[in-house]
């Protein structure tokens, strides 16, 4: 199971890439390979104001449907409009071209390192 | 990001016969009525698509089966279930149910007519116990044996347009006329069995299934389970078969429009709702169940629909069904159709908007989607030879 050690993580199965005050955001290869196939996502708009913690969003698959919570507090200035139209990217690569929203950064966070990560999700 | 979590289990879960081979397979698993089962090996969209255009694998080993044995077992069939098979031809099966006192449904089952005065009875995971309970509690006056074989029995489905071939491929897996009875793979019909031999043994080989596709279901001795996996999954190779996890099952027979327990059938619900009124045949002296069916379900008792609607957000369990600001239904199951493109789901609504072409909207986590009823099943596969 991938865990890069650059990125931080959220308990809800998210990963953060923190670049100066932006934050590119997406769901871990754990959470897309428990999802099973993705074929829907529903991301947040571009000037859309998040606070941690609260839900911005929804990840479907064939078998179930996940909520994307904000991981921390900012603005959205990008949503990932390649990965709304071929919602197959989130499996493929999670880390990579799968990511899904970038967001600059206002307030304090705590997030997960990738070592605490992978003792959450047992490995 | 939330999660399905496994539920916590007082007892541990069981293992099919297979285990291994999932595991070598690399399947994720999941909790299946007291079973850890494949949910699926590489995609659950892949193992779809291969059953409706080639053919795929599965272990449903914690499907439960129960040998009824005696000179009163059909006879005792037709009192403890809501069919008759009494009549049931050998080597046929017929899909029936077992009724609570009230009219509402244990389980659906499986019944087929597996020699002379005995039938296997094949019952849900998960009501397992509860079928064998009612079983044994209503045996009396009657001269019946009851067997749970399910711990003996493995179950493996071939299902797919190339079930057949993958089957006739089996090096090993031999027509013997002693176990056939004069059918073969290409005479054995939809809904009959028969016995083949298979090193030393004999399977028995049924053409049923669960995916709304042509397929076979072969149960075999517990112990020659792994053996006959590997034969199937090298023979069906050249045909595109793949093993497939209960993912797929369940988009696949949701399409078909098969009901699951649990989903569109329970004990709240008489088999008329769910559009079973055929499975019950009243014309029976007794059985049980038989003054709450002939009184019915109440005139404004819901009715299972089929559902269909446009974009790619499906109508999941439990979502609400309105007309207006009214609620009128509740979906029972629903998901993306693979093979339509669109989502599709199944619903107990008020009988007064069960009319096809009737427009309801669904509430989807707080947004309405327009949903038109449909008929039953969503998809039918071509008339074959």
């Amino acid at each position: 199971m991938s865990v890069p050690n650059d990125l931080q993580y959220t308990a809800e199965h998210e990963w953060v890439r923190l670049d100066g005050d932006i934050a590119t955001i997406g769901i871990t290869q754990y959470a897309a390979d428990a999802l099973g196939d993705v074929v829907y996502v529903d991301l947040p708009k571009i000037g859309a104001t998040l606070t941690t913690g609260s839900i911005v969003g929804e990840v479907e698959s064939t078998k179930s449907v996940g909520e994307l919570y904000a991981p921390l507090d900012g603005e959205v200035v990008e949503a990932n409009e390649a990965v709304a139209a071929a919602p197959e990217t989130i499996n493929a690569d999670p880390y990579g071209d799968g990511w899904l929203v970038k967001i600059r950064v206002t307030g304090e966070h705590a997030l997960l390192s990738a070592d605490d990560y992978r003792a959450l999700i047992g490995g | 990001m939330t999660l399905d979590t496994p539920s916590e289990h007082l007892a541990p879960l069981q293992q099919s016969p297979l285990h291994r081979e999932h595991e070598a397979l690399g399947a994720a698993f999941t909790d299946f009525g007291g079973w850890q089962m494949p949910v699926r090996y590489q995609s659950d969209l892949i193992e779809h698509h291969a059953v409706r255009d080639a053919a795929g694998l599965f272990d449903i080993s914690h499907m439960a089966e129960i040998s009824v044995t005696g000179a009163d077992a059909g006879a005792f069939l037709d009192y403890a279930l809501a069919g008759r098979l009494s009549t049931l031809p050998l080597l046929k099966a017929k899909y029936s149910l077992l009724l609570d006192e009230s009219g509402g449904i244990v389980d659906d089952l499986i019944v087929y007519a597996s020699a002379e005065a005995e039938f296997l009875v094949v019952a849900n995971a998960s009501n397992r116990h509860a079928v064998v309970e009612a079983l044994v509690a209503r045996q009396s006056g009657f001269d019946v044996q009851l067997a749970d074989l399910t711990e003996q029995l493995a179950l493996i489905a071939v299902q797919g347009p190339a079930a057949r071939a993958v089957l006739a491929a089996v090096d090993d897996l031999e027509l013997r006329d002693d176990l056939s009875r004069g059918r073969t793979l290409e005479t054995l019909g939809y809904y009959a069995a028969m016995g083949m031999a298979w090193h030393g043994t004999s399977v028995f080989v049924a053409r049923t299934g669960y995916t709304g596709e042509d397929g076979f279901e072969l149960y075999v001795d517990a112990e020659q389970a792994v053996d006959l996996w590997r034969a199937l999954l090298a023979a069906g190779q050249a045909y595109g078969l793949v093993p497939c996890g209960l993912a797929a099952r369940d988009t696949l027979r949701l399409e078909a429009g098969m009901p699951l327990y649990g989903h569109e059938l329970g004990r709240s619900i008489q088999p008329v709702q769910a559009g079973l009124g055929r499975v019950v045949v009243t014309d029976k002296p007794a059985f049980v169940g038989k003054a709450a069916i002939e009184a019915g379900p109440a005139p404004d008792a819901r009715v299972l629909v089929g559902l269909s609607t446009e974009g790619r957000r499906a109508p999941r369990a439990d979502y609400v069904v309105l007309h207006g600001d009214t609620e009128v239904g509740v979906i029972t199951s629903g998901a993306l159709s693979p093979t339509l493109g669109h989502p599709i789901a199944m619903a107990f609504v008020d009988p007064a908007h069960r009319e096809p072409g009737t427009v309801l909207d669904v509430d989807v986590r707080g947004t309405r989607i327009a949903a038109t009823v449909v008929s039953l099943p969503f998809y039918q596969r071509k008339a074959t030879s």
